[in-house]
């Protein structure tokens, strides 16, 4: 790991001020859990490191009329426990669950989740965020791409957004607030992920002088959510694919419907077809059925990863199943 | 009078400690993280180094440039693994290494090497033999009987394809050690399996007298065969200390260098035809197979096929060994067994479906072909493990496992081993204060070898476990083997046992008169020497050891070499059925429970020999569901060098393990036999062969990860 400053603020105006323009030049620090794994193998060398551990106002889950407020810096153990995120955005404790190593819920972040690099093993043994060859081509297509993307992979990023919270908070229809020298904007959570075109992109919108403060998710009352991930091991392991859905109900009619698929696209993946086959529909087996159908439609497979088309289809209906069963 | 000593094992209905299920007892040291494992050691003044390692898969040096190295922070010695000129044969082999005040200092520096190289074409994946070329070597063929006329006799006939990728050891501990190379003295703390060899070894390559090497490991982080050596970070650490005028250094591999170069097994891959009459007695057996172990490929020993069931008449077999640029294999637990088990036993539940039998019957009746430890053995243990795995109950013929998207099956897979015991010499001090140690230069690899011998000790002196000192992992002591072939407890129960009662002797001798009983009359029970069978006539421990004076007892003991000397024995053997549950929507495989019924001889301690059960199911686990070494063919890189996507089951994946160990009185009267690698042979094929059964459909290579299943299942629609 190459040396670096540390500096340890405890205003978010303070710890902006401490950032830089680019990442090369300083970067955030949080749970660790992630950036520190990236430090040592060197595919990223910050100058200088911003701890975010001081800073009261990033802390704490705040329950309001106009919904849940995340601090950046709330654990995934502290999510998991809340009481009102286990009632009522039970999608959100199964992404927490679902990171199943009680050392990383301690450390990990929510906002830390949010702005995890992608897990593609070309960029983690230092081939580039875009997984280039020698000669400038990507690995990826031709290469071993079972973890790959199955949506939006026509390149030039064809790894999968690595986030647990990703598609749990676009199916809410959640937003995060991010702070940098100019002010505060408010964004949904669908558009702070986006797919890189170039090698010095992100998979998010965050410039390197910003940071993400928290997170605000929209009452859950009368909307059924659910998460339901293909994991191959009970132990800590990413998902294979996910699915997120969040279902506001009339009756036992889908009045609206919000489809998302984790793991699938370098960003949290829209099931948009499957949305829309469910608005109107009675909640039952042949609904859903149909749904997760529409979910994995237009799915463009690489050479060794067809099998994610079938596990995002199963991850629909089972997530949409457990949703049918929820009393929210 | 030492050798007309009876030294075998004292009659089950006496033994007080042996039998006896006994925590370790450096399991308190271990848990509370008081043992100290080589990774562990800090000597004052310490370096840390660090290695720079080929990123191509096969290239040419054609230049190493130090300089900026040598001037980096904190840089005290730079060393040179590989010239220019060189021809690479692997990624991750080790270039050049330095040693610096911290490790972040060294890590730093070694980059700062500037290595060019020549890239020449590489080949990393063998599993497609047709593009393997001139890299693959066919050897010829073997032909036993007539398999022709089987074949054209047979009633059934099965063929099948059946697959088992290159798998790395995975060592907790990473391969390293510390090393301190004063002029007159070289100590050497290694993580290895060969503590009395390993230091004479190093000592012949560094050229140095070995008389000048203390070699000391108290703790082992795992080995399983790929740490006899010291290796050429061995080699490069000692340059380093000796560079930086003596003072110590620690290099270890880091985790993903761990995995790419510290050790692998053999993959293995066959086409198998077999030849069967209607009553399910197979007549031939035919295989093409084809492995890979690195650059030097992977040879398939005369007659390892089929495995097991060795005495099927006719057969014929050709093997191709292929030659890759990725690193060399090393020993992995019981070396090709669990390969071998998993080709055959696939194979003959592949036989067993088509003929529609209940695999319980046919492997019963081809047991009539199986090698040692017999037939008779593998029928009593296949009897038990169906009994404990509700066979009878559970069992559905293939494909038949009911509605429902996850279905249920259950599989079986068989191992044998040799065991033995390594030569291995043991010393006991039996001091006048009463206290007594033993001295052997073994070494515990997490196998519970260090309660063994304590255990064999306190039993032969009539003395409680904890009244015993081991002492193992240092060279000075008396030489004792490798940990290798499970011939550990072999070795050591046996050292241990000779040189304990020779020590007890001496001691008889002293207390004769005062008991008024000859010497040979004498016997140690429960804390006291006394007249056999006559407690009234008796002397404690203590006051016994008093008699001695100033006078310490210290009496050897010795195995010979691997040889059964009615203490010990080889030849052993296992069944094992897997019950799985497979979720056929999302090919994800589910153990519900293992049953692992295994001969091992004599057991001094049931507690730690269901232990190494239990540890070597996990690792079937491991190999059957998630384990691979995934090489890119494009960078010739591995793919997944460490554990986020190298595989391992968790607790959670595990499920249910039943042990049944065999310790009837036909198994007992054998004498000690290693059980390090047998369990960990059969259950791959067990749980290949439950998938099989759940789906109704043969995955053919494991691991029996989703993309496969499904794409069997896809294969049957």
């Amino acid at each position: 790991m190459q040396a670096f400053e540390y500096a340890r603020p405890s205003t978010v105006q303070e710890a902006v001020s401490l950032l830089g323009n680019s990442w090369e030049d300083a970067n955030l620090l949080a749970g660790g859990t992630d950036l520190l794994s990236l430090m040592k193998d060197y595919i990223h060398t910050p100058k200088r490191l911003v701890s975010l551990k001081g800073i009261k106002e990033l802390e704490g889950i705040r329950k309001s009329a106009g919904g849940l407020r995340i601090g950046a810096l709330v654990t995934l153990e502290e999510l998991l426990r809340n009481p009102d995120v286990r009632k009522e955005y039970p999608s959100l404790a199964a992404a927490a669950r679902g990171v199943a190593s009680p050392q990383m819920r301690n450390m990990g972040t929510v906002g830390g989740d949010l702005c995890q690099r992608p897990r593609c093993w070309y960029f983690r043994l230092g081939f580039g965020l875009l997984a280039k060859g020698p000669n400038g081509e990507s690995l990826v297509p031709s290469g071993d791409n079972r973890y790959h993307a199955i949506f939006n992979n026509r390149g030039p990023a064809y790894f999968v957004s690595a986030s647990s919270f990703g598609p749990p908070l676009v199916a809410l229809g959640a937003t995060v607030n991010l702070v940098s020298p100019s002010g505060t904007r408010e964004l949904p959570v669908e558009k702070f992920f986006v797919a890189p075109a170039t090698e010095n992109a992100r998979e998010n919108v965050l410039a390197p002088n910003e940071i993400l403060t928290e997170i605000l998710v929209p009452p859950a009352a009368g909307v059924r959510n659910a998460t339901y991930e293909v994991r191959q091991k009970m132990a800590l392991d990413y998902p294979l694919a996910t699915a997120s859905v969040a279902l506001r109900m009339r009756g036992n009619t889908v009045a609206s419907a919000r489809i998302v698929l984790g793991h699938v696209a370098p960003v949290p993946w829209r099931a948009q077809a499957a949305e829309k086959a469910l608005t109107g529909k009675t909640l039952n087996a042949a609904a859903i059925e149909e749904a997760a159908k529409a979910a994995v439609q237009g799915a463009t497979p690489l050479s060794m990863n067809g099998y994610k088309v079938q596990l995002a289809s199963v991850a629909v209906k089972r997530a949409l199943e457990e949703a049918a069963q929820a009393r929210t | 009078m030492a050798e007309t000593l009876d030294y075998s094992w004292p009659a089950k209905e006496k033994r007080r400690v042996i039998g006896k299920p006994l925590p370790r007892i450096d399991g308190y040291a271990k848990s509370s993280g008081r043992a100290k494992y080589a990774y562990d050691v800090h000597r004052p003044g310490m370096l840390y180094g660090a290695l720079l390692t080929c990123p191509h898969a096969h290239a040419r040096i054609t230049s190493i440039d130090t300089s900026a190295a040598e001037k980096s922070p904190g840089v005290m010695a730079v060393d040179l693994m590989a010239r220019p000129g060189e021809e690479i044969q692997y990624a991750g082999y080790e270039i050049a290494s330095v040693a610096a005040t911290t490790l972040e200092q060294a890590r730093d520096a070694v980059r700062k090497i500037k290595v060019a190289y020549e890239v020449l074409p590489h080949l990393v994946d063998e599993r497609d033999l047709a593009k393997a070329g001139s890299r693959a070597k066919a050897s010829g063929e073997q032909v036993s009987g007539d398999p022709d006329q089987a074949f054209k006799e047979a009633d059934v006939v099965s063929e099948g394809f059946y697959g088992i990728p290159v798998l790395t050891h995975c060592c907790m501990e990473a391969h390293g050690q510390v090393i301190e190379w004063k002029p007159d003295r070289f100590d050497y703390w290694p993580s290895t399996q060969n503590v009395s060899g390993v230091g004479g070894d190093l000592a012949k390559v560094l050229e140095i007298p070995a008389t000048n090497v203390h070699t000391h490991m108290e703790a082992m982080g795992g080995g399983f065969g790929s740490k006899f050596s010291h290796d050429r970070i061995g080699e490069t650490c000692a340059r380093l200390s000796r560079k930086a005028g003596g003072r110590p250094v620690k290099l270890f591999l880091d985790r993903s260098t761990e995995l790419e170069i510290a050790g692998n097994r053999p993959s293995f891959f066959a086409r198998i035809k077999l030849a069967a009459k209607k009553d399910g007695m197979v007549t031939a057996w035919e295989s093409e197979s084809w492995a890979t172990g690195g650059p030097g490929g992977a040879n398939l020993p005369a007659g390892s096929l089929p495995y097991v069931f060795r005495g099927v008449p006719n057969k014929r077999m050709t093997h191709t060994s292929v030659s890759i640029n990725a690193a060399p294999q090393r020993a992995w637990r019981a070396p090709n067994n669990p390969q071998l088990s998993y080709l055959t036993c696939a194979a003959m539940e592949d036989l067993a479906a088509k003929l529609n039998m209940d695999p319980v019957e046919f492997f019963h009746k081809n047991l009539e072909y199986a090698g040692a430890p017999g037939p008779d053995v593998f029928r009593a243990q296949l009897q038990k493990a169906a009994e404990l795995a509700e066979w009878k109950k559970l069992w559905r013929p293939r494909g038949q496992s009911g509605p429902g998207p996850v279905k249920r099956g259950l599989g079986i897979g068989f191992n044998m081993w040799y065991g033995l015991g390594h030569a291995s010499r043991a010393l006991t001090r039996i001091h006048p204060d009463g206290s007594v140690e033993v001295e052997i230069g073994s070494q515990d690899l997490g196998t519970g070898t260090r309660t063994v011998i304590a255990m064999v000790a306190a039993e032969t002196l009539g003395l409680p476990v904890s009244a015993i000192k081991v002492k193992i992992g240092e060279n000075a002591y008396p030489p004792s083997g490798a940990s290798g072939g499970s011939t550990t407890v072999g070795g050591v129960s046996a050292s241990t046992r000779k040189s304990s009662m020779n020590a007890l002797v001496k001691l008889f001798e002293v207390v004769s008169d005062a008991l008024g009983a000859p010497p040979g009359e004498l016997e140690a029970v429960g804390g006291k020497i006394q007249v056999k069978g006559n407690p009234s006539k008796s002397i404690t421990w203590q006051a016994a050891c008093k008699k001695l004076g100033t006078k310490t007892i210290q009496e050897m003991g010795e195995n010979a070499q691997r040889g059964p000397g009615g203490l010990i024995n080889g030849g052993a053997g296992g069944v094992q059925i897997a019950d799985v549950s497979v979720d056929t929507e999302t090919g994800l495989v589910k153990m519900n429970r293992m049953v692992a019924v295994q001969d091992c001889g004599l057991i001094i301690n049931p507690k730690t020999a269901e232990s190494q059960v239990y540890g070597a199911v996990m690792l079937s686990i491991a190999g059957a569901l998630f384990e691979e070494r995934i090489m890119d063919q494009i960078t010739g890189r591995m793919l997944n060098p460490g554990f986020e996507f190298y595989k391992l089951p968790g607790i959670g994946d595990v499920g249910e393990i039943i042990v049944h160990l065999n310790v009837e009185p036909e198994h007992d009267k054998r004498g000690v036999i290693g059980l390090g690698e047998p369990p960990v042979v059969g259950g791959i094929a067990a749980i290949a062969n439950a998938v099989a059964n759940a789906i109704g459909v043969r995955v053919p290579v494991v691991p029996l990860t989703p993309d496969k299943v499904l794409k069997a299942l896809e294969g049957r629609a």
